[in-house]
């Protein structure tokens, strides 16, 4: 089967050993700024990844400082990608893109301008769930593609890049995936040490491969805490320091998203947004009153609520309104 | 006879199918509740995953998202995203439940895109997914939606999620695994199911006071029907009971009209 799909990124294995040989990995403080790391590490025609599910576990904060600073032509990974992308369409940052799922909110409804931006500013190729989480782990084990017995058949399949490949042990038909190497992943974890090092509670998602997978990884987590966090319980240690270029602090940074273990979704916030995406003009004021108009993440959580809201979110998250 | 609405028959008929120490993967809404609703009735052994990693929550409210806080609720396991999907490839889930903007007479379904160019869809759809990777590797798949012509088509804009393909031997044909596909469909007004030797959508039940000339008025294709086609057992007492005051006390699933 042809299929018409664009691959975005390099997948050249040698080259990316030729990288990962290079990286450093001296164990020193990482420390640093939502706005200086995105002024530094993250460039125009970049490719990036976002870690977390979409509205899960995600970086709001590099977000909304990517949308400010006015990054253009991203390539971006949509690995079930709500909020995050909902965000980054707003400012225009995304010219193409490789979709498992992007442009919906699940359960909550579909963005309309977010939609309407995809449907004509966005070149994109076709994945899955599963292919793009294997993309990223063929990446992670230094490769240049694995072998899938998923989107076979469909159309799905025949809008991305696979090719398709005979097993050279049982004769069955597979599809091999390209592997994934992001220039940039950014990841929020709930844990964080000077270093690098984090620790993530809950489902991973895609994010220990990803990690592996990036070139530069940023971390953003709930709280820095001291290096025996790890040193002292070695399991804690979900992502390890030599992978991590650039960590900041930022509490409640998942916000309006949910952290599992510590805040909810703000539904409310995320309604609220989908329903400005029904009309252009209330969509510029909104998008200007939540992201141009706050100097930073924290501007935007006091906009919406603050501390008082974060409280909300956490007794929602440990369904405290439903106890005896 | 109680009462109930189009939700609540997809939702209460659909748990029926669930056999007790199955495994299924669901996704957020109908299909959800309806996994829960079988967990809480019939399948007390009922293995519930979700793509983003939890596995084995204890369900005590609705989930917004699949990867959100509700599905990792005093889990088995908290794990990764790769970890199911790698657990659905090596054969391990026996059911998944989607639906779709679009379906086929073989199930194929559509949640991609309207229109014939790619690059310039009429409407673009969130994509795949999950969904095509449960499609191919789930055993039996399982669709709940709303019926009429409009979404089901004699031929899909798209194939988001592999159904039958094109009939008998295509999906083998295509080297996806064998003894997989499409199972049931469960709608506002029948449970559907694949005839064995055409591969083709045939109409099992029809729900009370539904004719079967309705059913085929609000499909794009014709339906195959066999003998006199029996009336779907409509929602018992106790399964209304159940989805109402436990699955889904705030409405949000059932509140919803299926259209």
């Amino acid at each position: 089967m042809e299929t018409q799909g664009k691959i975005f990124t390099k997948i050249n294995p040698d080259v990316m050993r030729d990288f990962f040989k290079k990286k450093s990995k001296k164990m020193v403080n990482k420390v640093t700024t939502v706005g200086k790391v995105v002024s530094e590490m993250i460039h125009d025609k970049d490719y990036i990844a976002i870690g977390g599910f979409g509205s899960i576990r995600i970086p709001t904060a590099v977000l909304h400082e990517i949308v400010r600073q006015g990054k253009k032509n991203l390539g971006f990974s949509g690995h079930t990608s709500t909020h995050d992308c909902e965000i980054l369409a707003a400012g225009k940052c995304i010219n193409r893109c490789d979709i498992s799922y992007v442009i919906g909110l699940e359960a909550l409804g579909i963005p309309k301008m977010t939609r309407k931006y995809f449907e004509n500013e966005v070149e994109f190729t076709e994945w899955t769930n599963a292919t793009i989480s294997w993309r990223f782990k063929a990446a992670a084990m230094g490769l240049s593609f694995l072998p899938v017995r998923t989107m076979l058949g469909t159309d799905t399949g025949k809008y991305s890049a696979v090719k398709e490949i005979t097993c050279p042990f049982t004769g069955k038909k597979l599809f091999a995936v390209p592997a994934l190497y992001p220039d940039v992943a950014v990841i929020h974890v709930h844990e964080a040490d000077i270093y690098g090092n984090s620790h993530i509670k809950g489902i991973i998602v895609s994010d220990t491969d990803l990690a592996k997978a990036s070139k530069r990884l940023i971390i953003t987590t709930e709280k820095i805490v001291p290096a025996e966090f790890f040193r002292n319980n070695p399991e804690n240690t979900t992502i390890p320091f030599y992978l991590v270029d650039a960590v900041i602090e930022v509490p409640y940074g998942s916000y309006p998203g949910n952290m599992p273990y510590e805040y909810f979704l703000d539904v409310e916030h995320l309604r609220a947004w989908l329903n400005a995406e029904k009309d252009p003009e209330t969509y510029k004021e909104f998008i200007e009153k939540n992201i141009y108009n706050c100097k930073n993440f924290n501007e935007y959580l006091n906009l919406n609520g603050g501390l008082e809201k974060m409280r909300k979110l956490r007794n929602i998250e440990y369904l405290i309104d439903k106890e005896n | 006879m109680e009462e109930y609405n189009s939700m609540e028959i997809m939702i209460s008929v659909a748990s029926r199918f669930l056999e007790d120490g199955a495994s299924i993967s669901v996704g957020t809404g109908g299909p959800c509740a309806a996994a829960m609703l079988a967990q809480k009735l019939y399948s007390p052994n009922l293995l519930i995953i979700f793509e983003a990693g939890g596995i084995a929550p204890l369900l005590r409210s609705m989930p917004i998202s699949v990867g959100d806080s509700r599905t990792m609720y005093k889990a088995i396991q908290t794990t990764s995203m790769p970890e199911i999907m790698e657990s659905l490839q090596r054969g391990v889930v026996d059911y998944c439940f989607l639906g779709g903007a679009q379906i086929d007479m073989y199930g194929n379904l559509n949640s991609t895109m309207i229109g014939t160019d790619y690059q310039h869809p009429k409407v673009r759809f969130p994509g795949s997914g999950g969904a095509n990777d449960f499609g191919s590797l789930a055993w039996r798949t399982l669709i709940m939606t709303p019926q009429s012509s409009r979404r089901f088509v004699p031929k899909v804009d798209f194939i988001t999620t592999p159904g039958y393909l094109t009939g008998p031997g295509a999906r083998e044909e295509a080297g996806l695994p064998p003894g997989t596909g499409p199972y049931k469909v469960i709608t506002n007004l029948a449970v559907l199911g694949y005839d064995e030797e055409t591969r083709r959508m045939r109409i099992e039940s029809i729900h009370p006071g539904i004719t079967v000339e309705e059913v085929q008025k609000n499909t794009g294709f014709e339906l195959i029907v066999k003998g006199k086609v029996p009336v779907t057992e409509p929602p018992t007492k106790e399964e209304l009971k159940i989805l109402r005051e436990e699955v889904d006390p705030l409405r949000l699933i059932i509140g919803r009209k299926a259209e």
